[in-house]
C-alpha cells in the first residue's frame, strides 16, 4: 500500500509540474493515435460505406477480411509491419522502422477495419431509409455514398472513437515496430511497460493517470457533442 | 400562382406508357398484366382498398422498380432521360440532416441546377409551401406535416413534369392536409402532371380529374372523375366507393373481372 500511495504521490507530482520527459512521451503517443485514427478514418469510412452500397467483385472478400483483421492481435500486427518494414521486408528500402511513422502505419492496420465495419453497418441502416428517397432526386452512387456519410456524421463519431480507444491502449505493436526508443518512438503505453519492468512504478502510474483522463476526457467530450448535435437534428 | 420560371419549358415527356406490365415479388404478382396510358393534362388519382398495388405502380411509373414482365414507354422522352423531368413524394418524407434550405438545395444540385440560380428556387419554392420562416431550421426537428410540405417544396423547385405523390396526407391531421392539398394544387396549375395515390375519398373527390381504380394488382376501371364518382361501371368500385370492406369479398374476383371490366 505504501508503495502504491508514493507511486500516486510522485506520479501526481510529475504530471502537476509537466515533467518534460512525460509530455514528450504524451505528445508523441496523441500524435501517433490520432494521425494513425485519421489515416483510418480516410480510408474505412469510404470503404465501409462502398461495401454498405455496392455489390462488387470482391466484395464478400473484403468483409470477411475486415471482420478477421478486427479481431488481429497487436502483436501479431506489428510483426507483420515488422517483417514488411525490415531492412530485408518489401518495404525496406523506405527506412521506416524505429521511427513514428512506422508505428502510424502499424496502427492504421488495428484500426481501419473496426472503422470500416462499423461505417458499413451505420450506412447499411442509413440506406434502408433513404434509398427510394435518393434515387427518386437521381443521386448517383457516388453523390448518395457522400450523402450518407454526411448524414451517418454523428453516428460515424462513435467508429471513430472505438478506433481511437484502440489505438491509444495497444501496446504490441507500438512496441514492435517502434522500438520503445527513448525520446523517439516512447509512446505512454511502451513507457509504462517498460518503467513497470524496471521498477520505476511512479512514472508508470503517472502515464497510466494521463492515458486514463485523456481517453475519459476525449470520449466524455465526444459525447456532449454528438448529443448536442444529434438533439439539434431530431436523431 | 405563378411558375417558377427558370427551368426552360420543354416538350413533355408524356404520354407514359403501361404495355401488359407485371411485377412479382417473393412469387406473388402484385401486379398483373397492366395496360393503360398516362396522357398529359388531368390531375390522376389511383384508388383502392390496401395491397391492390397503388403505391407499386407508382413505383414503376417512376422507375424505382422495374416490372417484371411488359413494357413502361414514356413516348415523349424523345432520347432524353426521363426521370430526370420527375419528382415524387413518399408517404413517409425523408429529410436529409441539414436545413429545411439545404435539403431542397440539395435536390437541385442533384439536378444539376448551377449554384446562383439554386438561392432563388428555394426561397421561392420554401415560400410556396409556407415555410420560408423555417428555412434555416433543421428539418428533421419539424412536424410531421411540415416535412411534407418541406417534400413538396423540394419537388416544387425541381419543377418537374410529371409528380408522383404516393398517399401524401395519410398521416396527416386536416389542417395538414388541407394545406398540402393546396401546394399540389398550385403545383398542377403550374403545368406540372399530378399522379398520386389516396385512401381518402374526400380528397380523390377534390383533387382528381381522372380516377384509376385498382383492386388486387388489376386495373378495374379508369375515367373522368365526374363519371366514376356519379357511378362506376365496376360493381367492386362501387362498393368501395360506398364504404364497404373488399377484402371480406371472396377470391373469385380474379377470375372473371377482366371480362365484367372490358
Amino acid at each position: 500500500m505504501t508503495d502504491f500511495g508514493s507511486a500516486l504521490g510522485a506520479a501526481l507530482s510529475l504530471v502537476i509540474r509537466l515533467d518534460p520527459d512525460l509530455a514528450e512521451i504524451v505528445l508523441l503517443s496523441l500524435k501517433v493515435s490520432v494521425g494513425a485514427v485519421f489515416l483510418a478514418t480516410l480510408i474505412g469510412m469510404p470503404l465501409g460505406a462502398a461495401v454498405a452500397l455496392f455489390r462488387f467483385p470482391g466484395r464478400t472478400a473484403i468483409v470477411v477480411m475486415l471482420n478477421a483483421l478486427m479481431g488481429l492481435p497487436p502483436v501479431v500486427v506489428g510483426l507483420i509491419v515488422y517483417l514488411i518494414l525490415s531492412r530485408a521486408g518489401p518495404l525496406g528500402v523506405l527506412g521506416l522502422l524505429f521511427t513514428p511513422a512506422a508505428m502510424i502505419i502499424a496502427q492504421v492496420v488495428l484500426v481501419m477495419p473496426i472503422i470500416a465495419a462499423l461505417t458499413r453497418q451505420v450506412i447499411e441502416d442509413l440506406w434502408t431509409e433513404y434509398e427510394e428517397q435518393l434515387r427518386s432526386l437521381g443521386a448517383g452512387p457516388g453523390r448518395a455514398l457522400t450523402a450518407l456519410l454526411w448524414d451517418g456524421r454523428f453516428t460515424l463519431m462513435t467508429a471513430v472513437l472505438a478506433g481511437f480507444g484502440r489505438a491509444s491502449a495497444e501496446v504490441g505493436a507500438v512496441m514492435i515496430v517502434g522500438g520503445n526508443i527513448d525520446h523517439v518512438t516512447r509512446v505512454m503505453t511502451t513507457a509504462i511497460a517498460l518503467e513497470v519492468s524496471k521498477g520505476d512504478l511512479a512514472l508508470a502510474l503517472g502515464l497510466g493517470i494521463i492515458l486514463i483522463v485523456l481517453s475519459t476526457g476525449i470520449n466524455g467530450a465526444a459525447f456532449v457533442l454528438k448529443e448536442a448535435a444529434q438533439r439539434r437534428h431530431a436523431g | 400562382m405563378t411558375a417558377p420560371s427558370t427551368l426552360p419549358v420543354s416538350t413533355s415527356i408524356l404520354p407514359l406508357e403501361f404495355y401488359r406490365v407485371s411485377f412479382e415479388a417473393g412469387g406473388k404478382r402484385l401486379i398483373k398484366d397492366l395496360s393503360c396510358i398516362f396522357a398529359a393534362g388531368p390531375s390522376t388519382i389511383i384508388l383502392g382498398p390496401n395491397g391492390a398495388g397503388k403505391s407499386l405502380l407508382l413505383r414503376l411509373c417512376h422507375g424505382l422498380l422495374k416490372p417484371s414482365a411488359g413494357q413502361i414507354i414514356w413516348h415523349g422522352a424523345k432520347g432524353r432521360d426521363p426521370s430526370a423531368h420527375q419528382a415524387m413524394v413518399f408517404q413517409r418524407p425523408v429529410m436529409l440532416r441539414r436545413s429545411v434550405a439545404a435539403n431542397v438545395d440539395y435536390a437541385l444540385a442533384l439536378r444539376g441546377v448551377p449554384r446562383r440560380r439554386r438561392r432563388d428556387m428555394v426561397a421561392e419554392s420554401l415560400t410556396e409551401t409556407g415555410l420560408a420562416r423555417l428555412a434555416h431550421h433543421p428539418a428533421r426537428v419539424l412536424s410531421f406535416g411540415e416535412q411534407q410540405r418541406l417534400a413538396l417544396a423540394r419537388a416544387w423547385a425541381l419543377m418537374p413534369q410529371v409528380l408522383f405523390l404516393d398517399e401524401p396526407t395519410a398521416n396527416l391531421d386536416p389542417a395538414a392536409t388541407h394545406t398540402v392539398e393546396r401546394v399540389i394544387t398550385a403545383i398542377h396549375a403550374a403545368g406540372t402532371q399530378v399522379i398520386m395515390t389516396t385512401h381518402d375519398l374526400g380528397q380523390a373527390r377534390r383533387l382528381a380529374d381522372e380516377i384509376l381504380f385498382l383492386h388486387r394488382g388489376r386495373l378495374l376501371e379508369k375515367g373522368p372523375a365526374d363519371a366514376f364518382f356519379a357511378g362506376p361501371r365496376n360493381d367492386l368500385a362501387r362498393a368501395f366507393l360506398r364504404g364497404e370492406l373488399l377484402w371480406r369479398r371472396p377470391r373469385d374476383d380474379d377470375s372473371d373481372q377482366e371480362t365484367r371490366n372490358g
